[in-house]
């Protein structure tokens, strides 16, 4: 009986996906760390020392964050593994699928092709930044749940984001001018009409809160 | 080839607010790197093909942004986006030509961040190279893509040298054909190029693309007056519609009275080592109707002598019916 219980029991506070967020968190202070003496030693030879601070302050969502960046480091890297932000997607990590998409001061841009060191002074909004403070979602979300956009959906942030960057832009776009706006976002399930579909509903929602 | 490519190797980065500053740190070390808008460095860098020791990301150099008039044409600064390019009115509305070109860069994020002296200044794109084999362009002594079992379709027809790599730059051509001057700074001084002397080929140096030598910075393109306003044509023949490289691209800029062509200027890339800025094709068509008839004639010159490789004689007629459509005014 006593049995039973303990292993019907869910660990509380304990999700697996916490679980594995505090193995990557500690896996980053780790590698990190031995970069540090590795930079050191690199730098004691070079004839002027790359006054790169290590600690920078970044502003993701609207809330300054302080964290320990290197110098190769990008901003997909810093934002999954440094900050815990895991919805911006690492696909192929060359700059052309597109999960990777981020907003730099409202413009779209591949997460994993800059260096952080490079968006200090920007502001960045992830798609963990779309949603209001009371849990509304951001117009384009609501657009996507409504059509069913996505089948696997590992594209999905990558493309809301690209989706949120046309309807700041553009509020009344043409179905083309859509195609064209996500053309550098990729989608392997071939969801494209769903996707295109959703980003229509979302200008139409977009429109309707202005 | 088993390789971890999740990070880049180390380096040490140097983010410097003035083009003064960025010479000094590039003339203080070796195997230096510049970063621009760092999408094609990436890649290099991941793959462990190119591993600088140190680089110069000039995002911060308030200097080399910006779109400016300058005697009767503009200047455009180097680290301007492709984005900031294609929205600007003067440029839209006296060098649409440029627009044009720079609209049809791979695809949103990356003319969000890609830079017009980025783009003008990218390294092949021959995958031999790219893969990281040791070629003539990598230093090496063999060409992958000249022999006759290589997979070369969308290599070079004319101007190979040992190397048979092409100019895949998408706002080169427009340059060219634009008459434009590229602006180049060093510790030395400061040089000015014409858009067709920029770029050199294998035959010149195996292992550039343009004039760049370390340590030199290009920091604006200056646009001439010249053509502003004239009859534009460019086009771009590609596999896809978003992020690619033209297989063959056309870009003209034509000026014409009572139908005849008064006087043009017109470039051809993504089919030699260069743009190739088609100065035959510019002195035959002076004077005639801009018709199929000349078109045809101009194609036919623009590809004389063009030298395909094993999978690429697709090619020649491909160039030769951009030249066409260019010369008799399609619309693009």
């Amino acid at each position: 009986m006593s049995d039973a219980e303990i292993t019907t029991e869910t660990p509380t506070g304990h999700s697996r996906r916490t679980f594995i967020k505090g193995v990557i968190a500690t896996g980053a202070v780790v590698s990190s760390s031995s970069h540090l003496f590795r930079a050191r030693s690199l730098s004691a030879s070079a004839a002027v020392r790359a006054s790169m601070p290590r600690m920078i302050s970044l502003n993701v969502n609207g809330v300054s964050r302080s964290v320990d960046v290197m110098p190769q480091e990008t901003l997909a890297m810093t934002l999954r593994y440094k900050l815990g932000l895991t919805g911006t997607k690492l696909g192929c990590d060359r700059a052309e699928c597109g999960a990777c998409t981020v907003l730099i001061d409202g413009v779209s841009h591949y997460g994993c092709s800059m260096l952080t060191n490079a968006v200090r002074d920007r502001s960045v909004t992830t798609i963990e930044g779309l949603e209001s403070a009371d849990g509304t979602l951001h117009p384009v979300q609501q657009a996507v749940i409504d059509e069913g956009g996505f089948q696997c959906a590992f594209c999905a942030p990558g493309f809301i984001m690209s989706m949120v960057a046309l309807t700041n832009e553009n509020p009344e776009p043409t179905r083309e001018e859509t195609a064209e706006a996500l053309s550098g976002n990729l989608c392997r399930c071939g969801d494209y009409n769903k996707i295109l579909n959703s980003a229509m509903r979302a200008a139409e929602y977009a429109r309707r809160m202005v | 080839m088993a390789v971890i490519r999740d990070m880049m190797p180390a380096f040490e980065l140097f983010q410097p607010t003035s083009v003064d500053e960025a010479l000094d740190v590039l003339e203080r070390h070796d195997n230096t790197w510049v970063l621009a808008g760092g999408l094609d460095s990436m890649d290099w860098f991941k793959d462990r093909i190119k591993r600088p020791d140190v680089v110069v990301e000039l995002g911060s150099v308030s200097e080399l942004t910006g779109i400016r008039a300058s005697g009767d044409g503009l200047e455009i600064g180097a680290m301007t986006s492709l984005r900031d390019v294609v929205a600007n009115e003067d440029v839209r509305s006296r060098f649409g030509l440029l627009a044009d070109a720079a609209a049809q860069v791979a695809t949103p994020q990356i003319r969000n961040q890609g830079t017009l002296g980025g783009n003008l200044i990218q390294d092949t794109r021959c995958w031999y190279y790219r893969g990281g084999w040791p070629c003539y362009r990598a230093g090496g002594n063999i060409c992958y893509a000249g022999t006759p079992r290589s997979m070369n379709r969308e290599h070079a027809v004319t101007g190979q040298s040992r190397c048979v790599a092409v100019n895949g730059a998408d706002t080169a051509g427009a340059l060219v054909a634009l008459g434009a001057q590229m602006l180049v700074r060093s510790a030395g001084g400061e040089r000015v190029y014409e858009a067709e002397d920029f770029f050199v080929g294998p035959e010149i140096d195996i292992e550039r693309m343009t004039v760049l030598e370390p340590g030199d910075l290009l920091t604006h393109v200056h646009i001439p007056g010249d053509w502003a306003g004239a009859r534009f044509y460019w086009e771009t023949a590609r596999d896809r519609k978003s992020w690619d490289w033209a297989l063959a691209s056309v870009a003209a800029a034509i000026v014409e009275s009572n139908g005849t062509i008064e006087r043009a200027r017109i470039a051809i890339n993504g089919v030699a080592p260069t743009p190739v800025r088609l100065t035959d094709v510019e002195d035959l068509i002076q004077g005639m109707p801009a018709n199929d008839d000349t078109g045809m004639a101009a194609g036919e010159l623009a590809t004389r002598g063009f030298k395909p490789l094993r999978h690429n004689d697709y090619k020649v007629p491909l160039a030769r019916n951009l030249v066409r459509r260019a010369v008799r005014g399609d619309m693009a």
